[in-house]
């Protein structure tokens, strides 16, 4: 194929990307923003594959096929409860794929750069794998945190951020040390004797080593910024390679990639009023100046059955559902419950916040498994302002997004992030396994506040013990 | 002890301190319960239907008052001059009274009682917590006030309430207005609302702005923010900048409502002057104002105390009384807040009185103990209505701390235009073509990525997530690379970014296919 078709190519999967993105932010358009997403996936892999010896040609299609089954088949069997650990997982075969084929490029020998443009190369080969690698170790720890393989609790070392400082340090030293002895060696073999092959290694253990400690500081209630952040180092480990092959469609995808998940992880912040800086530093809730209000009172218990009454009794019903649910897959017996109250002619909403469960939009898609017709969902900012009106709102399995100490208590670890304020309105139900804070640690002042109800128990088992007592 | 109860002898005064049902709890606490004949003729309950449940039914005053050890009334002891009978005289040192006192107002009668080494509860006094309602006979009597107000409103309006269409014409329906919303004032809302009006109601406490709106009346906002709550749930005097904010809406009103019920009070002072002459002369003929602050001065400057009188064509109503004129009503709840107040005085059901200076509720509603005047009592430790009014204040602080300061917000720009330059000052060629790619990209992505709805962040992910599988290229390059190492590792990037293609969009699309409307 000729280099002129070749990039012709890439301009159309580049445009296609750029349609994919943008039909994804709408649900009409979303189904066919994925097909050319797929489509220019299709040109662009063709027409690199063109350009592969004859010879080489097998391995392609093996590691291809391969490859995409083992994908399609993690795709298909996967639970919608567990979609944060396989988009993490995902994210780390990037971040591996980036630093292979970083140390393939720099053994390569094909390749004759001089001068300053050598020095630029070697610099993006270093980078490249780099960002692999941080984003390698970071979302395998990820993935272990999200499926519960190790604690989500946030792992402090003490002088955690001069550790940070030290490896930065040791990165830029190791880097200059690398260039210096690539300078002049062409590429050859056996690998440790080629130049700059120590401090490439130093510098990819400790570039594994930061993201392990990075995304082990970070807390749990933080889940949903990290792994948009490492969605988005993803695309830059991507746009890296790009330089680094001269490859304009790497960098213009990578980038894409980069920037779009740099900006979830922001409007993510915004949605929890917390610096993104701090997020990356960790140690979330232990930066508060004062200690945090102790909660007192009693909590008052209801039964299913009193539940079933109270939204027999109720015009309109706010659902709050929150990690809780995921955990216990009630959602398809919410739905039930819900279905059943609409048919009585009550008003049946769904209230999402920002960071409910442990990614963006996480609950949207476990209640668009359940089968919840998107338009009776709505978003924080949608419907905060309505509680006064609503009678029963439902809180299941969700903690810091409907604690009010986070608006009115400047010393809680959760001041000023945004909630669900559904004191404001009728009853508030709670379903909750025990008296457990939440993931950020924090005691929730709903729990005894005079218009709440705790409902104890397992929600998937308590929300069919309603559902039975609503068909009563 | 022996509870009596007298006639009351203030003038237009029906109501009774008992009634036979009130008696039968009040004996069962073990107290003795005599009445004078004739107590509660004027509220509908003959001498007999006392004497049917035991009460001891006595002839005339003096003989009851030295009976009794205890005297509960409705009204403060008062001096007949025509009858001749002074109830302050007739009463025994040490005797217990309880009745309405308004110790601020009656200071000579206070002294007099504490001469007589009276002990005295005021049931004006009972504090406002929730642990009190049912002795709160200021709410009990204030709620029959209420109702009674549109009743007499209607009585003297001559129109409808109700707006109908009718084959001789339209209907409109009556507008009404009530100023203070305490309980006479939402007694009033919902006696209005019943009989069809269309209700506005006005109040300086902006919390009670949901319980107007739970009456399905309309609360009138006031563009000003001062907050009118004092303690024990009452309103406290406001400033004079939002009494002009007030008057104008008043004013403003009085033009279009047909009915006008003020309620508003404040504890210990005469009642505010909120609708001047000027705003009566403006109200449509016909129209109607009932001033249920007539006893403290009126909230209306025209009302004249115990009078109805039409004046610029408006009838102003200033009965004192209004509870009085639903006697039978009025006494049966006046009779149940006292023997709730007598069962927290025995608590040991023995028939006698304990008045225990530790408890709030009886600590704040003894004006007199033996002789020695105890009001006013301490302030009390819990509000009707907690103050809510600080919620916000903090996070506001917070956010006008970050004003934006124009160095720190060029700075970045500054410094990226530095990097920039640099950059470009020794880069080839080559690498400049790719470096404005890239930044172009980035732009692109910001653009496209800032409008995705929240709903769909996860989908979103997951199909970055595949695109970011294009680094397969950058393996497929290398894969016809002459050295076997190299094409090993090609070959692992290539089967591990498949996975990721494979994997992202085949999830989305599954992800995608369960979103419906």
């Amino acid at each position: 194929m000729s280099h002129s078709l070749v990039t012709m190519s890439y301009i159309v999967a580049a445009i296609l990307f750029i349609l994919s993105l943008s039909g994804l932010s709408n649900q009409e358009t979303s189904r066919k923003g994925n097909y050319f997403g797929m489509l220019g996936m299709v040109i662009a892999i063709i027409a690199t594959g063109f350009s592969v010896s004859m010879d080489a040609f097998g391995l392609l299609i093996a590691a291809i096929v391969i490859g995409g089954s083992i994908g399609a088949r993690a795709a298909s069997v996967v639970a919608m409860t567990q979609m944060p650990e396989l988009v993490a997982i995902m994210h780390s075969l990037v971040g591996m794929a980036a630093v292979l084929v970083g140390y393939a490029n720099f053994m390569d020998s094909t390749i004759t750069v001089v001068g300053v443009e050598k020095t630029i190369h070697e610099l993006e080969i270093y980078i490249g794998i780099l960002i692999g690698a941080v984003t390698f170790s970071g979302s395998v720890i990820a993935f272990c945190k999200l499926s519960e393989k190790i604690s989500g609790k946030p792992l402090l070392l003490p002088a955690r951020h001069f550790l940070n400082l030290a490896i930065l340090i040791a990165v830029v030293i190791s880097g200059a040390v690398f260039l210096q002895q690539t300078e002049g060696d062409v590429g050859s073999l056996p690998f440790l004797t080629h130049g700059g092959a120590l401090p490439l290694v130093i510098m990819t253990v400790l570039a594994l080593a930061f993201g392990v400690h990075m995304v082990m500081a970070i807390g749990g209630a933080d889940m949903p910024v990290v792994v948009s952040m490492l969605n988005s180092y993803s695309g830059w480990a991507a746009a890296a390679t790009g330089f680094m092959l001269s490859n304009d469609l790497l960098i213009v995808t990578g980038a894409l990639v980069g920037s779009s998940g740099a900006i979830l992880s922001y409007i993510m912040c915004n949605a929890m009023n917390r610096n993104f800086i701090s997020v990356i530093a960790g140690g979330f809730g232990t930066a508060s100046g004062g200690e945090a209000a102790v909660i007192e009172g009693e909590v008052q218990p209801v039964t299913a059955e009193e539940t079933a009454l109270l939204l027999k009794e109720a015009k309109t019903i706010m659902i709050i559902p929150g990690y809780g649910m995921a955990v216990a897959q009630a959602q398809h017996t919410v739905y039930e419950i819900t279905k059943l109250l609409r048919e009585k002619g009550k008003k049946v909403g769904f209230g999402i916040h920002p960071v409910a469960g442990r990614m963006p939009g996480h609950m949207n898609v476990l209640l668009a498994e359940a089968k919840v017709p998107y338009d009776i969902v709505y978003e924080m900012d949608e419907i905060n302002d309505d509680f006064p009106h609503v009678e029963v709102s439902i809180v299941i399995g969700a903690n810091d997004i409907v604690n009010p100490s986070a608006l009115d208590d400047p010393n809680s670890p959760i001041a000023g992030m945004p909630v669900l304020e559904c004191w404001k309105g009728g009853t508030t139900i709670v379903l909750k396994r025990s008296m457990a804070s939440g993931y950020a640690g924090v005691g929730n002042p709903l729990f005894v506040m005079e218009n709440t109800r705790m409902l104890f128990g397992d929600a998937n088992a308590t929300m069919q013990a309603v559902l039975k007592a609503l068909k009563d | 002890m022996k509870i009596g109860i007298p006639k009351e002898m203030y003038p237009g005064e029906k109501r009774v301190a008992t009634t036979p049902e009130a008696a039968v709890q009040i004996m069962k606490l073990g107290f003795s319960v005599f009445i004078e004949s004739g107590a509660g003729v004027n509220a509908s309950i003959a001498d007999h239907a006392y004497e049917a449940v035991g009460v001891t039914v006595l002839a005339d005053a003096p003989s009851l008052w030295a009976a009794a050890d205890i005297i509960m009334k409705v009204r403060a002891p008062f001096v007949d001059v025509e009858a001749g009978i002074d109830e302050l005289a007739l009463m025994k040192e040490g005797t217990q009274l309880i009745s309405f006192i308004w110790p601020a107002q009656n200071e000579t009668l206070m002294q007099a009682l504490a001469a007589k080494q009276a002990t005295v509860l005021a049931m004006d006094s009972v504090p406002r917590m929730s642990r009190a309602q049912k002795m709160d006979a200021l709410s009990s009597m204030a709620n029959i006030a209420g109702y009674r107000a549109i009743v007499e409103a209607a009585q003297h309006f001559g129109r409808f309430f109700t707006g109908q269409i009718t084959a001789a014409g339209k209907i409109p329906p009556a507008k009404v207005l009530v100023i203070g919303a305490g309980v006479a004032g939402l007694a009033a809302i919902g006696a209005a609302k019943g009989m069809g009006a269309i209700v506005r109601a006005f109040d300086t406490r902006p919390e009670v702005k949901e319980q107007i709106e739970s009456m399905d009346a309309e609360f009138l906002m006031l563009d000003f923010k001062e907050e009118g709550s004092g303690t024990g749930g009452y309103a406290k005097t406001m400033s004079a900048e939002f009494i002009a904010a007030e008057m104008a809406l008043f004013a403003e009103q009085a033009k279009e409502v047909d009915i006008i019920i003020t309620t508003a009070l404040i504890p210990g002072k005469p009642a505010p002057k909120l609708i001047t002459t000027d705003m009566v002369k403006s109200m449509k003929a016909g129209s109607v104002i009932v001033d249920l602050a007539a006893e403290q001065g009126g909230n209306c400057e025209l009302t004249e105390v115990n009078q109805v009188v039409v004046k610029h064509e408006v009838t102003l109503i200033g009965y004192t009384n209004l509870p009085s004129r639903l006697a039978n009503q009025s006494s049966q709840l006046y009779a149940t807040n006292l023997r709730h107040l007598l069962a927290d005085l025995c608590p040991e059901k023995n028939g006698e009185l304990n008045v225990n200076m530790e408890d709030e509720v009886i600590r704040g509603a003894t004006v007199i103990k033996e002789g020695s005047i105890s009001w006013p009592p301490p302030p009390p430790k819990l509000s009707a209505a907690p103050v809510t009014a600080q919620k916000a204040a903090p996070i506001v602080a917070v956010v006008d701390d970050k004003k934006p300061n124009v160095i720190m917000s060029f700075l970045p720009m500054v410094l990226a235009g530095l990097i920039l330059f640099s950059v470009g000052a020794v880069a080839p060629e080559s690498f400049m073509t790719h470096f404005t790619v890239f930044v172009l990209a980035c732009f692109v992505g910001y653009q496209v990525i800032w409008n995705v709805k929240p709903a769909l962040h996860t989908p979103l992910m997951s199909v970055t997530n595949a695109i970011s599988g294009i680094i397969v290229l950058g393996a497929i390059v290398q894969l016809s690379a002459p050295d076997n190492l190299v094409v090993g590792l090609a070959t692992l990037a290539t089967l591990l970014a498949s996975i990721n293609i494979a994997g992202g969009f085949l999830v989305t699309r599954r992800m995608l296919d369960m979103f419906r409307k």
